[in-house]
């Protein structure tokens, strides 16, 4: 019995070490793309499509062979939003699955939880969060791909100031995203001669705004900015409306999916925000260079989703960059994909063509953002 | 200082929907000395099923009735699968156990409706009503008539029928009213079926103001809480007193205080009541027993 | 002497697997996790189990003992030691003064004050971003040096937080064996029988709620010091819920069962990722299960079962050889 005891259990180890093998013989035909996304809790509307977009586009991509035939191995963990998950499964992504690049962090507070992690480590991450903060100061292994909050809230000022707004309301919530951006409306303001005359703020679940309304209507604003994600600026809208406030009004790129036009509904009409291209993609000119890009990657989770968002463009732009970036190194090292990131150039993404350099971990101007309004339920581009 | 009416109009308007809950909560813990902490997932699922039903061509009315039968179903199964299973369990443990329930009914709904967020039309228009220099939205009184009809039936159902009377005695001693024939397993039933239907009740109403996923249940049943425990628990007239005052304390800390920290001066507020107050503010004294 | 076999034999299967896998995902990443876990759960039963008092707000008190090392040593360039000390202190005197108002209250209405608590605490954080950046958190935070070795790397935090761990187990071991121990649970019992008794009920919940807290507030501070970054989120409503659940769920009452609770609830979530979309539904439904079955508590209906088991295999016994 005993002796038979300690078969069984040689021939388990040597299963079990064989496995390892086996593993690491696989791996070197393969390159490892890990990601965390908050697919579901608060910020799931962000980072539902870009997981359903990667996942679309990893299986064609496999399915065509993979990147000069090695296959792409895609592992997924769901922070919930939240950013000690975030460093548990960047950490996890690191020291347990041995990714070669991460695209991730939803929310740029997922994003900045991690990047120490990341520098250490030396692992390229592509974040899909809006902060400035990420890419300011440049960190050398983090890129991100959509435009910041500080080019928002530049575009929308630029705008107030063609049409002569001086003094303005701001009204944001309490999520990263909101504060993140108000700070930026606070540092950009003088510069374009604006003065922010009320900071009104509401929790992201909060169910009426009309109180920080009233008291924005007792100011005199000429307008109102409100910074924020999800169902808070639908309610912000229609409070306005409600209390019969005239003012125009401007919203962040935050809003910029279709939600926001059907839960506002006509209260939505005559809202301005900056936006990424693709939601007025039929709307551009023939010869914009994005105008295909776009209405490729629209056609295609449209086909298969439903109504896109800018949001899954984002991961649309952060895998495309990788793929070219694993491409043009030739290999699956993490620190020559990181190089080969750094130099994209000329790549046509949905957020607009991506310039990277040493000292932009970006690559996107200001001209990548387009002004939108809000007109008969739909979105129509200004410039 | 004119700006006053409206901060009391938003107040109103945001303590009904609080209050609607508390109510819900206050009947439960009538029955069973149970606070339920899957509350806000009834009037999840209420506002969510009605949605989904509307979606599907279903009458408005038609979506509403059977929404609230949904919820009602949902109510009973965890009574039945959940709480009576467990009739031996501490204070504590029930805690445990109607969290436990709150994450399983939100896991559900997100495989069954997703994560997307969803309105409901209202009920009557969109056009604000103007009162002085304040305006109000219909369905802001449709939640506020909604509230006083529920507060009124609830009353009346707990004063004057059998079976209301019935449930209060299992509140106060189980098994005296089990000696006295009460069927106390039944009268338990009752008010989960009650309770949840009152929850769903308040979904739909609120549903066209402030939207709904998935998740949207947890903060109104958390401030559903505090309202139920601020007017006193099990207080049909304590719940609805403290949902109101919640309201109010929000807008006017919103108001004149800080917006950002309104839900902190909100939870100071109920604080300094509990310290002065340790049973709410109509809620009855708590005996110990020894 | 019994039960020091069994503490040995748990700090055993802490030491052995980092001795064995010092790089191990497991081991550096989820075994810290599952140690702040367990401390947390066993200062919450402290006051949950032996004082019978609920909390629904004890994640403020580790998120204020994290803060105050964070803000202190990055805003202020305090040294790491002093700027623990100094939290822990605050929280001291804090946890002091409401603990008189707050412990007068009871059941669900102690429930409500401690979830208003903890909440205050929460907004705090997030809206004071001048001083603790807001929802995004901070980071940079100073190498923390113990005994003049700076713990700069994850096996050597899984050592600290290990360490730490053992000796608050240890701790609340003890305390339930001493005089304030039985005290406590006395007023678990029955406040008025202790009362009558001549045991001062008040001043032994204060105390044990400071000393609670106090300890959630020293395991928030070396949270941030491991982790290098805080961001509110950490420290919410939810992650007291889950707190409370622990200490439920092993066994109210019992150090172990905090213990136990502890490790299951850090590790499910980690096990449960294979079910994606299916994850929070079957969350629920095992907490749910588990406490309908086992109301007193996993570890705690184990313990039962295995003295039953041992008490009819001695009964056997005795009657084979009578």
């Amino acid at each position: 019995m005993k002796a038979l005891d300690k078969i069984k259990i040689a021939v388990l180890c040597l299963c079990i070490g064989m496995t390892f093998c086996y593993g690491k013989a696989l791996a070197s035909d393969t390159v490892k793309i890990g990601s965390f996304l908050a697919v579901t809790g608060p910020a799931s509307f962000l980072g539902d499509p870009e997981l359903k977009t990667l996942q679309m586009y990893i299986d064609e991509i496999n399915a065509k062979g993979g990147i000069d035939g090695k296959k792409i191995e895609f592992i997924h963990y769901d922070t919930k939003g939240k950013a000690k998950e975030a460093k548990n499964f960047v950490n996890r992504l690191i020291k347990k699955d041995k990714v070669d690049v991460i695209i991730g962090g939803t929310t740029s507070g997922n994003t900045l939880a991690v990047i120490d992690i990341v520098q250490k480590a030396k692992v390229p991450l592509i974040s899909l969060a809006g902060s400035v903060k990420i890419i300011e100061p440049v960190k050398k292994w983090v890129f991100k791909t959509p435009h910041t909050d500080r080019m928002a809230a530049e575009k929308i000022f630029q705008d107030m100031k063609k049409r002569g707004i001086t003094k303005i309301a701001l009204i944001t919530g309490n999520g990263g995203f909101d504060k993140s951006g108000r700070a930026q409306c606070f540092a950009l303001a003088p510069k374009y001669g604006i003065e922010i005359v009320a900071d009104e703020k509401y929790g992201n679940a909060d169910t009426d705004m009309t109180t920080q309304l009233t008291k924005i209507r007792g100011t005199d604003a000429q307008a109102i900015l409100n910074f924020g994600f999800g169902k808070a600026p639908a309610i912000v809208v229609k409070n306005i409306r409600q209390l019969g406030i005239k003012l125009p009004i401007y919203e962040s790129h935050g809003v910029a999916s279709k939600k926001f036009i059907e839960l506002a509904g006509p209260a939505a009409n005559g809202v301005r925000l900056p936006a990424a291209a693709l939601i007025v993609a039929d709307q551009l000119p023939a010869n914009d260079p994005q105008k295909k890009v776009l209405l490729d990657y629209k056609k295609k989770y449209e086909a298969k989703y439903g109504p896109v968002s800018t949001f899954g463009g984002h991961a649309y732009d952060a895998l495309f960059i990788t793929v070219g970036a694993i491409e043009r190194a030739k290999s699956s090292d993490p620190s020559k994909i990181r190089d080969e990131i750094e130099k994209t150039h000329g790549f046509v993404g949905t957020g607009g063509v991506f310039n990277m350099s040493p000292t932009d971990h970006l690559g996107l101007g200001l001209d990548a953002f387009k002004m939108i309004e809000v007109q008969d339920g739909n979105w129509k581009l200004l410039y | 200082m004119d700006q006053l009416l409206q901060f009391l109009i938003s107040g109103l308007t945001v303590g009904s929907i609080y209050a609607l809950v508390a109510l819900g909560f206050s009947i439960i813990y009538n029955a069973s000395d149970v606070v339920n902490f899957a509350q806000g997932e009834f009037v999840m699922i209420g506002a969510m099923s009605a949605i989904f039903l509307l979606k599907d061509g279903m009458p408005y009315p038609a979506a509403v009735f059977c929404a609230i039968a949904i919820t009602v179903l949902v109510g009973l199964a965890l009574d039945k699968f959940a709480i009576e299973p467990a009739k031996n369990a501490t204070v504590v443990t029930t805690i445990i156990i109607t969290i436990g329930a709150s994450i399983f009914l939100r896991g559900a709904a997100l495989l069954i409706w997703g994560k997307e967020i969803y309105g409901l039309p209202p009920f009557s228009g969109d056009k604000p009503i103007v009162i002085g220099n304040a305006t109000i939205l219909p369905q802001n009184i449709w939640v506020m008539v909604g509230t006083g009809a529920a507060v009124l039936a609830v009353k009346y159902f707990f004063d004057k029928t059998l079976m209301g009377k019935a449930i209060m005695a299992c509140s106060y001693n189980k098994k005296a009213a089990f000696l006295v024939g009460i069927n106390v397993k039944q009268m338990l039933l009752v008010s989960y079926g009650l309770s949840a239907a009152l929850g769903a009740a308040a979904g739909v109403l609120v549903a066209p103001i402030t939207f709904m996923s998935y998740n949207s249940g947890v903060m109104l049943g958390l401030k559903g809480f505090c309202a139920a425990i601020l007017g006193g628990m099990g207080s049909s007239m304590g719940a609805v007193a403290g949902g109101l005052l919640l309201g109010i304390i929000e807008t006017i800390g919103a108001g004149f205080i800080s917006s950002g920290y309104k839900d902190a001066i909100a939870f100071f507020v109920i604080l300094v009541v509990l310290f002065i107050r340790p049973s709410g503010i109509l809620g009855k004294a708590e005996s110990d027993r020894v | 002497m019994k039960a020091m076999v069994g503490y040995c034999l748990f700090a055993l299967s802490t030491i052995v697997p980092a001795i064995l896998f010092p790089d191990n995902y497991y081991v550096t990443v989820v075994g810290v996790t599952i140690c702040t876990n367990i401390v947390l759960a066993v200062s919450l039963n402290l006051l949950m189990g032996y004082a019978g008092q609920i909390s629904l707000g004890h994640a403020a008190f580790f998120g204020l003992g994290a803060y105050s090392s964070a803000v202190l040593t990055v805003k202020y360039g305090i040294e790491p030691w002093i700027a623990m000390i100094a939290g822990a202190f605050m929280v001291a005197v804090i946890s002091y003064i409401l603990s008189r108002p707050i412990l007068k209250l009871k059941g669900h209405y102690l429930a409500m004050a401690t979830l208003g608590l903890g909440i205050i605490v929460h907004i705090f954080f997030v809206q004071a971003d001048q001083l603790t950046g807001g929802p995004d958190g901070m980071s940079g935070l100073p190498v923390l040096t113990i005994f003049g070795i700076p713990i700069d790397n994850d096996i050597k935090w899984y050592w600290t937080f290990a360490i730490f761990m053992l000796l608050s187990v240890l701790f609340s071991l003890n305390i339930a064996r001493s005089r304030s121990g039985r005290a406590l649970a006395a007023v678990h019992g029955s406040e008025i029988a202790a009362q009558m008794l001549g045991v001062d009920t008040a001043k032994v919940k204060s105390h044990i709620f400071v000393f609670s807290a106090v300890l959630a507030c020293i395991t928030g501070s070396l949270f941030a010091h491991q982790q290098d970054f805080v961001s509110p989120e950490s420290f919410g409503f939810f992650f007291s819920i889950e707190l409370v659940t622990m200490v439920v769920l092993g066994g109210l009452g019992s150090t172990y069962g905090a213990v136990v609770g502890a490790i299951i609830l850090s590790l499910l979530p980690e096990l449960l990722i294979v079910f994606e979309d299916f994850e929070v539904l079957i969350f629920g439904a095992i907490l749910m299960t588990i406490m309908i079955f086992l109301p007193q508590g996993l570890f705690v209906a184990m313990e039962q079962a295995f003295h039953n088991f041992m008490n009819r295999r001695e009964q056997g016994a005795a009657n084979a050889t009578s």
